[in-house]
């Protein structure tokens, strides 16, 4: 933990808090985790979406948890269920829209996280186990998501359900026996449609598991922070409450208000006509996309005229993220001070929505070339550029410490730099 | 400087009322108790999710055609998930009933209260005991020391009003609402 000498909360010298801590010593643990918990004073809205991500996961939980009441996983029922949830159960249709639009709400929320990292290089060390927790969290997200989008029983759950089972099949030899074994028969059916509901409720559980090692991690050396350099003493950091409680309650009621826009007035702009047909294993329809936040990983999907690459191109999208701390050969953390790194961060970004969209449309034609352009920048971005950019890149010269800029660098930061001497 | 009512600064800058409260305070419990009442009403549509729903309302009554059913003859129906019993009662278990509205009742309460066309004995069909179906429906059942129900879980005996008269039970067997919709038919809850 990062420690640092802080007075303990008055509510601390309380007889019953004292009493309760020296046998589990919660209340000390919230104290120190939580309300005294040193941050960094620099910390700037992009150090929101942590906690909103936390709060997503709750929301999900919870209106999950309501919804599994109603809903029924039999391929008979299912569809009808759901819109019994609609149409019957009381405030059923708040639970759901507000399930939904939550899961793509989470995925806003956790990509702005995840680019927030990649910009201020909260990836690099000491942070590499953090970093991989995140993406572990993030794998586990999809996993969820995925099996979430099969339960309504439509038809582009089906389909969904088919298409991404199948890309098991393309390993080789033991493939179409796993894809059997995940179906649990030999088409998309029932026993699928139970499992998945199983894991659905189950998983984020375990997510949720994750995220507490994930915060530990997190604890060990503190948050990131805009200029990327660590904390030379207590002039650069401020307690947790009331400074980012505060800080997140206000990003949480601007981001409340942006879930309560798709929630109340626009349901079903992140979702897909389609899957008001109920499934139906004779008829594919014309054009099946997976949801919103999947998208750029079809396009990287489709761009390979190759069953088994193009599998193992969209899982690479992925794992590669574990290994960016070690591709990323700089030892400048934020982008703040590499304005080369800067020009292909943003092209990244611009590469990761190309992608996006080229996943929307039919795969042929003008946008199934931009997509594979767009899959070799992006592969590009952690292969070549930044490894190079390490080696070619002259980083601006970093401040001395947090507390410079504001402080303007004078006694204080040099007295805490004597105090490390 | 501060006039009564209006706030003072004080020398560390915060401004602050003659009570001691400040600006800060304020605000302080205006956002939480604004964040209290939206957490509330949001949980309520939660809560409120598990009450009836409206397919369930919907079969919160049953009509039962009574036309088939003979003197001596007892048909059970399901309303709202439970069974109710319906008797047509012989003119000796009618007679039965209304003697023993003078007899030493747990429950007091004379049969005329209990139905609405003598003949017609309209029951839930569940022990207010602990809530097992008392037998007595079919010719062959036990039907207690009173001729009408009688509960084997726990012993309880009904009489041909399906009043309580003997063993655990505390209440006599509810009449559910019901209501004739024609001379054969009712119509219940």
């Amino acid at each position: 933990m990062a420690k640092y000498d802080y007075v303990p909360s008055a509510f601390r010298s309380n007889p019953i808090v004292k009493w309760v801590d020296h046998r589990l010593p919660i209340f000390e643990l919230i104290d120190e985790q939580l309300i005294k918990y040193p941050a960094p004073r620099n910390l700037n809205y992009m150090w929101n979406f942590g906690s909103l991500a936390g709060i997503c996961l709750v929301i999900m939980i919870v209106s999950g948890i309501f919804l599994a009441m109603n809903y029924q996983a039999s391929t008979l029922h299912a569809f009808d269920s759901v819109e019994r949830i609609m149409r019957d159960v009381n405030y059923g249709w708040l639970i759901r829209y507000i399930h939904m639009n939550g899961a793509s709400m989470f995925f806003i929320v956790v990509y702005i996280h995840i680019i927030r990292g990649f910009y201020y290089g909260s990836y690099k060390a000491p942070r590499e186990i953090l970093w991989w927790l995140g993406i572990v969290i993030f794998l586990l997200m999809m996993a969820t998501a995925f099996m979430g989008y099969v339960l309504p029983w439509g038809q582009m759950s089906f389909w969904g359900a088919t298409v991404i089972t199948n890309l098991f099949s393309a390993i080789p030899v033991v493939g179409q026996a796993i894809v059997t074994w995940l179906w649990g028969g030999f088409s998309v059916d029932n026993p699928t449609l139970n499992r998945f509901f199983a894991l659905h409720y189950l998983m984020p559980f375990v997510i949720a598991g994750v995220v507490l090692l994930h915060l530990w991690a997190l604890h060990v050396h503190g948050s990131n922070n805009p200029l990327g350099i660590d904390a030379k003493g207590p002039q650069d950091k401020v307690p947790f409450h009331p400074y980012y409680t505060v800080k997140d309650a206000l990003g949480l009621g601007v981001f409340l208000i942006v879930f309560a826009y798709f929630v109340f007035f626009n349901p079903y702009m992140l979702g897909h006509p389609d899957n008001w047909i109920p499934a139906n294993p004779l008829v594919t329809p014309a054009h099946i996309v997976p949801e919103w936040y999947f998208l750029p990983f079809y396009a990287i999907l489709r761009a390979v005229p190759d069953k088994l690459g193009g599998v193992l191109l969209m899982f690479g999208s992925i794992a590669i993220l574990f290994l960016l701390p070690w591709l990323d050969t700089s030892r400048v953390r934020s982008a703040k001070f590499r304005p080369a790194y800067r020009l292909f961060f943003w092209l990244f970004i611009a590469v990761c929505f190309v992608l996006g969209w080229a996943g929307g449309q039919p795969a042929e034609g003008p946008a199934l070339l931009i997509g594979r352009i767009a899959t070799i920048l992006y592969f590009a971005h952690f292969l070549v550029f930044l490894p190079l950019l390490g080696w070619f890149e002259k980083p601006l010269p970093l401040p001395s410490s947090i507390a410079e800029p504001v402080l303007g660098g004078g006694k204080m930061a040099a007295a805490a730099a004597m105090e490390k001497a | 400087m501060a006039q009564s009512g209006s706030p003072a600064v004080s020398a560390d800058g915060t401004r602050k009322h003659p009570d001691g409260s400040t600006r800060r305070d304020f605000l302080y419990l205006a956002t939480t108790a604004f964040g209290a009442t939206g957490a509330a009403l949001t949980g309520w549509a939660f809560i409120d999710s598990m009450n009836p729903s409206a397919d369930v309302l919907a079969l919160a009554s049953t009509e039962v055609n009574l036309a088939a059913v003979q003197p001596g003859m007892a048909i059970t129906v399901t309303w709202r998930g439970k069974p109710v019993f319906v008797r047509s009662r012989t003119p000796e278990e009618i007679a039965k009933a209304k003697e023993d509205d003078t007899a030493g009742l747990p429950d007091p309460q004379p049969d005329a209260k209990r139905v609405q066309k003598p003949e017609w004995l309209v029951l839930l069909g569940v022990c207010t005991h602990l809530g097992c179906v008392p037998l007595g429906q079919k010719p062959t059942d036990a039907r207690g020391d009173y001729g009408g129900w009688f509960c084997p879980c726990h012993g309880s005996h009904y009489d041909t009003s399906g009043r309580i008269r003997k063993g655990p039970a505390p209440k006599n067997l509810e009449v559910p609402p019901y209501a004739f919709t024609n001379d054969k038919t009712i119509k219940i809850g």
